[in-house]
């Protein structure tokens, strides 16, 4: 028997004697809770940097109309939509899948939101209407993947066109006004200013941080991440693999329908395009905010982070007194320059 | 006797026409280390994937304590007390090694929000107790930023929480340098010693042979022999036992052991 070529398998290695002798504690790498902090949340770091970086640029290029209130005022009336979208997208590109479906989703349920209300009944039981739309659609589209065995990319574009040319066929093209929403203390709660700031402002970021902890402290958020980096050893592990993936799509159904919700209170109108403008914003903004394609791992602070950026693109390169031809261009540009910058400052494995 | 801890009566798997099983009965008694022994294709890992609920069985009974079990998944077989550390490591590589550790079974406490700080006290302590700690990584290092023998570390960390009865080890030593290995075999006698079973599956014999109270020995999908340790010499004559169904006939094989019957399926 070839011994020497073996480990000795009948003693302990003096290597893990020493190691049990000298209470060989963890340790974080850095002394700094700040360098910890850092590398814990590089991506959404290098998204604000970026953000801040393209403010200043704007900042300097017109002073006058970016100290002024005004502009603020309208983007944050817009962006709480995009975020409600952006958030749960987060979870799905994580879970190594992606849903182009919320535009279609955002129409259908404030559809619903439009009936219940212009039915006369009251507006918060025609949010509750949207959601469940939205849930419903959400596990309808979900399930088409998971369970149907669909490639999401290409079954999430079918299912946005189908449900959208439900709309249309229905609707044949009528808009619906849905003036008495002012009076009704669901657009008070929800679509009003408090000191001049748009309060949906205050919900989205509610929904963020609440969205940031479901995915960095709780067993979905865990379990989506498990996923998405690798399935097989998740169902190994005994994790219901499709079940996950299911709800990631059932999370945007129900922020999409908050998301076209909040759109028809802004405007007291609902089109038939509803959510139609907002497909390559949102996703320019998962990506921007340095959720990376290849799902595991993303960021949900940095998606809002993103979703900030891309709305002010469009509001800054106007204010800063370019023409709106120029819009398209600094989109492209800020996102390939993001990109650029994520993957530079991503983690590196062995 | 020990109390039988679980047991596969006549599994069969086949994929399509191939069998890769064809009719495996094999059992492990509570505190008992066996070794399965297999060349590539033989089926051993295709029984683990049973064992561990991975895969499910064209036929056959799996029986826990005696009783009967269905609905065999993932699942259940933890449940029941199975901890398997798969050849892959089932390692999920851009997650820390806390998530890795509780994959799957999150302590969570109210609606299923993660108790945090407590999953990584009992990472820490797992970690400790098999001896793989070092000062440059952490409960929150990357896995994919760790060495092979780190990451089995991680896998076998993740094994041994919860107290389980019976540890499957699937090839563990695969692709560890020499000090690693011996860190395997030294985890694998504590383990031992604290009166939980294992199933140790490899190819080199070697390491089966020092390690295991009984031999398995598959080829082609069937139990070619089981063997107590009393029975075999020396790691030789297993191997040339296995030459022997490899090659029938060709090769001076080992005298029967009683298993005649076994060999003859």
């Amino acid at each position: 028997m070839s011994k020497t070529m073996e480990p000795d398998l009948h003693e302990p290695s003096a290597g893990i004697s020493r190691q049990g002798s000298s209470r060989n504690e963890w340790k974080h790498p850095s002394d700094h809770w700040l360098r910890g902090f850092v590398l814990d949340n590089r991506a959404s770091l290098g998204t604000l940097a970026v953000f801040i970086v393209m403010m200043a640029v704007f900042m300097i290029a017109n002073p006058t109309v970016f100290t002024t209130w005004y502009l603020y005022s309208a983007v944050l009336t817009t962006l709480p939509v995009a975020l409600f979208v952006v958030v749960p997208l987060v979870f799905v590109v994580t879970c190594g899948e992606i849903d182009l479906s919320f535009p279609a989703t955002m129409g259908f349920a404030s559809w619903v939101f439009a009936l219940v209300v212009q039915a006369g009944y009251d507006p918060f039981l025609g949010i509750a209407a949207a959601l469940v739309t939205g849930t419903l659609l959400g596990f309808l589209v979900g399930s088409l993947v998971v369970y149907g065995g669909l490639s999401s990319l290409i079954a999430t574009l079918g299912m946005n066109f189908l449900l959208r040319g439900l709309i249309q066929i229905i609707n044949e093209g009528r808009s619906t006004s849905l003036t008495s929403l002012a009076d009704s203390w669901a657009y008070r709660i929800f679509s009003s200013q408090i000191w001049g700031i748009p309060v949906q402002i205050f919900w989205a970021i509610a929904f963020v941080v609440f969205s940031a902890m479901l995915y960095n402290r709780h067993r979905f958020g865990a379990q989506v991440r498990v996923v998405g980096d690798n399935p097989d050893s998740a169902q190994q592990m005994g994790i219901d693999v499709k079940r996950v993936r299911v709800k990631v799509f059932v999370f945007v159904g129900i922020g999409a329908a908050i998301a076209g919700t909040f759109s028809v209170m802004i405007n007291f109108t609902w089109w038939p395009t509803a959510g139609d403008g907002y497909l390559l914003p949102v996703l320019a903004s998962v990506f921007v905010g340095g959720t990376p394609t290849w799902g595991g791992i993303g960021t949900v602070a940095g998606g809002a982070i993103g979703a900030v950026t891309v709305s002010f693109i469009q509001t800054g390169v106007v204010a800063a007194g370019l023409s709106g031809f120029y819009v398209q261009f600094f989109n492209g540009l800020i996102i390939i320059l993001s990109l650029l910058g994520h993957k530079w400052n991503q983690a590196r494995y062995r | 006797m020990a109390e039988r801890l679980i047991e596969l009566r006549d599994i069969a798997k086949s994929y399509g026409h191939v069998y890769a099983l064809g009719g495996v009965n094999l059992s492990v008694d509570r505190g008992e280390v066996v070794g399965l022994i297999g060349d590539n294709g033989a089926g051993k890992s295709t029984l683990i994937k049973i064992l561990s609920g991975v895969v499910k069985p064209t036929s056959g009974e799996i029986l826990i304590r005696g009783k009967p079990v269905t609905g065999w998944n993932a699942a259940r077989s933890r449940e029941a007390g199975i901890e398997t550390v798969f050849q892959d490591r089932a390692l999920a590589v851009q997650q820390t090694i806390v998530r890795n550790i509780f994959m799957g079974r999150e302590l969570t406490g109210f609606l299923g929000w993660l108790k945090v700080s407590k999953e990584i006290d009992e990472a820490s302590r797992l970690m400790r107790e098999i001896g793989f700690t070092s000062k440059v990584f952490t409960p929150h290092s990357i896995v994919g930023q760790l060495s092979g023998g780190e990451r089995q570390g991680v896998a076998i960390a993740r094994a041994i929480y919860k107290q389980a009865e019976l540890i499957v080890l699937d090839e563990p030593t695969t692709a560890l340098s020499l000090t690693e290995t011996a860190k395997v075999f030294h985890f694998v006698r504590q383990v031992r010693a604290s009166g939980r079973s294992i199933l140790f599956i490899g190819h080199n014999i070697h390491h089966v042979f020092d390690i295991a109270d009984r031999f398995v020995v598959l080829d082609r999908g069937k139990v070619a022999l089981t063997s107590d340790r009393s029975e075999v010499k020396s790691a030789e004559d297993l191997i040339n036992f296995m030459e022997d169904v490899a090659h029938p006939g060709g090769l001076a094989g080992l005298h029967d052991t009683g298993d005649a019957e076994q060999r003859a399926r």
